[in-house]
């Protein structure tokens, strides 16, 4: 229990500095932030517009601890303020559509390649300069050294654009509006995330699979592997049981650290499949100068990548008992 | 009284073979290093990159930016058909009909440069970190610590976005934007390589001795750590390579100059792949994954070289003929 709640601090020290950091970058901006906002949106930006901007961001001539006062408290009652570019929708909701399709993409590769490459690391490491374990690491290094979207592109060149084995584009099919109720919506969505999963999953399975391996090498040469096989256990039971266990620690450690990589390299993923979700609007973001949007965007994964870690404090406290104390 | 366990295993293992050329038995990891396959193939990918880049100018002679066919045509904004590549053009031309390969050439310059300097700084300052959390300790460290830990667990994409987006964009915008984000990793190797050299005989005597703590740190700690240190130089050039072309990717670079990045970004904003002109961004990418791979191979064999487990298990499996499911423990072979 004191594990989780030490956790549960520095989540809370994490969300702090980000939204501080959140705070304060506007007006690091050389010359007055909110000047320099307008200037870009020179005769773009509606009465209604800039008074929304200025409340999103606090400003006003009131002294900074003040402004730094209403921004969190606007934050708390969930007002991330109004998004340039889909006027007027505020922020949350621009950004609570992109999120499921973020949340099911990442997500679902991340478990994927989480789960393969960890069993794929416990294979290498038992059958250790067995096939698997000299061809895979070096093979899975060189892919791992590609940039996700650059693997996304030729992935979308060679498997959807020459071959048409998959979609080009979206989530889903155009001709379908979203039923999750019916199996043609499900199959469209499939069919669609194929191939940015794949993409993901292949471009961070190495990492997991050497950490897995490396750790396990280890772990088997340790006395009390010695003794299970001393004992006669079955084989499969001293490898996942007894080593696998052990050895997995480490890796759901360094999982939280990951996911933000990983997530980061799924966004790029997702614009080069124009898949509706957060990355899609980061871009939009980018490409409209939407900075309240840009500043919600990164707000949210931030929070969502915390959440997500607290998770996976939770595992792990189910996973070693020694945290139980 | 300073030597570290590794420097005396190698050392050891050098007095056993001789070499030809004597001047290299006085370096045993220069030594170690040439006789590895996986350095010298990184050392060797790395070494032709920054070739080019040095060499650029008679490489492929010209401006990169140069609209080459059918310039004198059309108008510089509108968009030209993509040829592949011939005769004249190596590699092609882009959607706004500038030569593939003089790009490719060219932007390996800004590329490699943002690379390798993002690299140097962020070591520095995660060292500088690192250090000092981890010889201080005490509040010092607490504080440190929590501040990397904060910083590695913050999403890097978003974080960089909000982060150019703010700033005048342009190198060195992302240079700093970049060290700022990448600091993080090299401070907590730095601090747990301290924590355990603190604990060595060797800086307890020179604390007895009188030193003072600058000294003991820069001249007693340091030289001990030089291979994390390189280490996790090379890893920061890798991270930095793949954020600076994710950030010129997204527009959040200068899009007008070359560069590796921002060739990927117009190939996908000029519609590359729709319009099947691959060699707008398949050299690319081949680049950027070279250096990366090769960046990465140096890091293993740096690793390979200096730390003694790893070799352990080398040695030990080697001398194993039948696998299958027997298990041996790694011994460390005298």
């Amino acid at each position: 229990m004191r594990f989780l709640l030490r956790r549960l601090g520095f989540y809370a020290v994490a969300a702090w500095v980000s939204l501080t950091v959140n705070f304060y970058l506007p007006r690091l901006m050389p010359g007055d932030p909110a000047s320099a906002i307008f200037a870009r949106f020179q005769g773009k930006l509606r009465p209604e517009e800039i008074d929304s901007l200025r409340k999103a961001y606090g400003l006003s001539d009131a002294p900074l601890l003040e402004q730094y006062g209403t921004y969190l408290k606007s934050l708390s009652r969930g007002e991330f303020g109004i998004s340039i570019n889909f006027f007027p929708a505020p922020v949350t909701t621009v950004i609570s559509t992109g999120f499921m399709w973020t949340i099911l993409l990442a997500g679902l590769a991340t478990v994927i390649s989480f789960f393969l490459g960890n069993v794929l690391g416990i294979i290498g490491a038992w059958r250790r300069n067995g096939i698997l374990d000299s061809v895979a690491p070096p093979l899975l290094t060189f892919i791992g050294a590609f940039p996700y979207f650059f693997l996304a592109m030729i992935a979308l060149y060679f498997l959807a654009f020459q071959a048409g084995w998959f979609p080009l584009r979206h989530a889903y099919s155009d001709a379908l509006s979203v039923n999750w109720g019916s199996l043609t919506f499900i199959k469209s969505v499939v069919s669609h995330m194929i191939l940015p999963a794949g993409c993901i999953v292949l471009a961070s399975i190495g990492g997991w699979m050497l950490g897995m391996r490396n750790t396990m090498v280890g772990i088997l040469s340790e006395d009390y592997i010695t003794m299970a096989q001393a004992k006669g256990l079955s084989q499969k039971r001293i490898m996942f049981s007894y080593a696998a266990r052990n050895a997995l620690l480490p890796n759901v450690t360094s999982f939280g650290m990951a996911l933000g990589f990983v997530l980061s390299g799924s966004l790029l993923t997702e614009i080069i499949f124009a898949y509706p979700g957060l990355g899609y609007l980061l871009l939009q973001a980018v490409r409209n100068l939407d900075y309240p949007l840009m500043q919600g965007l990164f707000l949210m994964i931030t929070f969502a990548v915390l959440g997500a870690n607290l998770l996976v404090d939770i595992l792990y406290v189910w996973l070693d008992p020694r945290t139980r104390r | 009284m300073q030597a570290t366990p590794e420097k005396t295993l190698v050392s050891k293992s050098s007095e056993t073979t001789k070499t030809a050329r004597p001047w290299l038995a006085r370096w045993p990891l220069l030594r170690a290093f040439l006789r590895n396959r996986k350095a010298m193939l990184g050392v060797s990918i790395l070494f032709f990159f920054i070739m080019v880049a040095l060499l650029a100018p008679w490489i492929a002679p010209g401006n990169p930016k140069k609209m080459e066919s059918r310039a004198h045509l059309a108008p510089a904004w509108i968009a030209d058909t993509p040829a592949p590549g011939g005769k004249t053009f190596l590699l092609g031309t882009t959607g706004q009909g500038q030569d593939v390969f003089r790009q490719l050439v060219w932007g390996a310059r800004l590329s490699l440069s943002v690379g390798l300097s993002v690299g140097i700084a962020s070591t520095i300052v995660g060292t500088i970190i690192g250090l000092t959390a981890g010889y201080l300790g005490g509040w010092v460290d607490d504080i440190l610590s929590l501040l990397t830990n904060v910083m590695l667990i913050i999403p890097g994409m978003p974080l960089l976005v909000i982060l150019a987006a703010f700033l005048k964009p342009g190198p060195v915008t992302v240079v700093m934007v970049l060290t700022l984000t990448g600091w993080a990793w090299p401070a907590r190797v730095m601090r747990s390589q301290v924590l355990s050299l603190r604990a060595k005989d060797f800086i307890a005597a020179s604390v007895v001795s009188g030193e003072r703590t600058p000294r003991i740190l820069f001249s007693e700690v340091l030289p001990n750590m030089s291979s994390v240190f390189v280490g996790s130089m090379v890893g920061s050039t890798v991270y930095a390579i793949g954020a600076d072309v994710g950030l010129a990717f997204l527009g959040l670079t200068n899009v007008g100059t070359t560069s590796w990045g921002t060739m990927l970004y117009w190939a996908q904003n000029n519609a590359g792949i729709l319009t099947g002109a691959w060699w707008t961004f398949v050299p690319t990418g081949i680049c950027i994954a070279l250096c990366a791979f090769a960046l990465t191979m140096l890091n293993y064999a740096l690793d390979e070289i200096t730390n003694p487990r790893l070799r352990a298990e080398k040695e030990t499996t080697h001398g194993k003929r039948n696998r299958g499911n027997v298990l041996v423990t790694p011994v460390i072979r005298k």
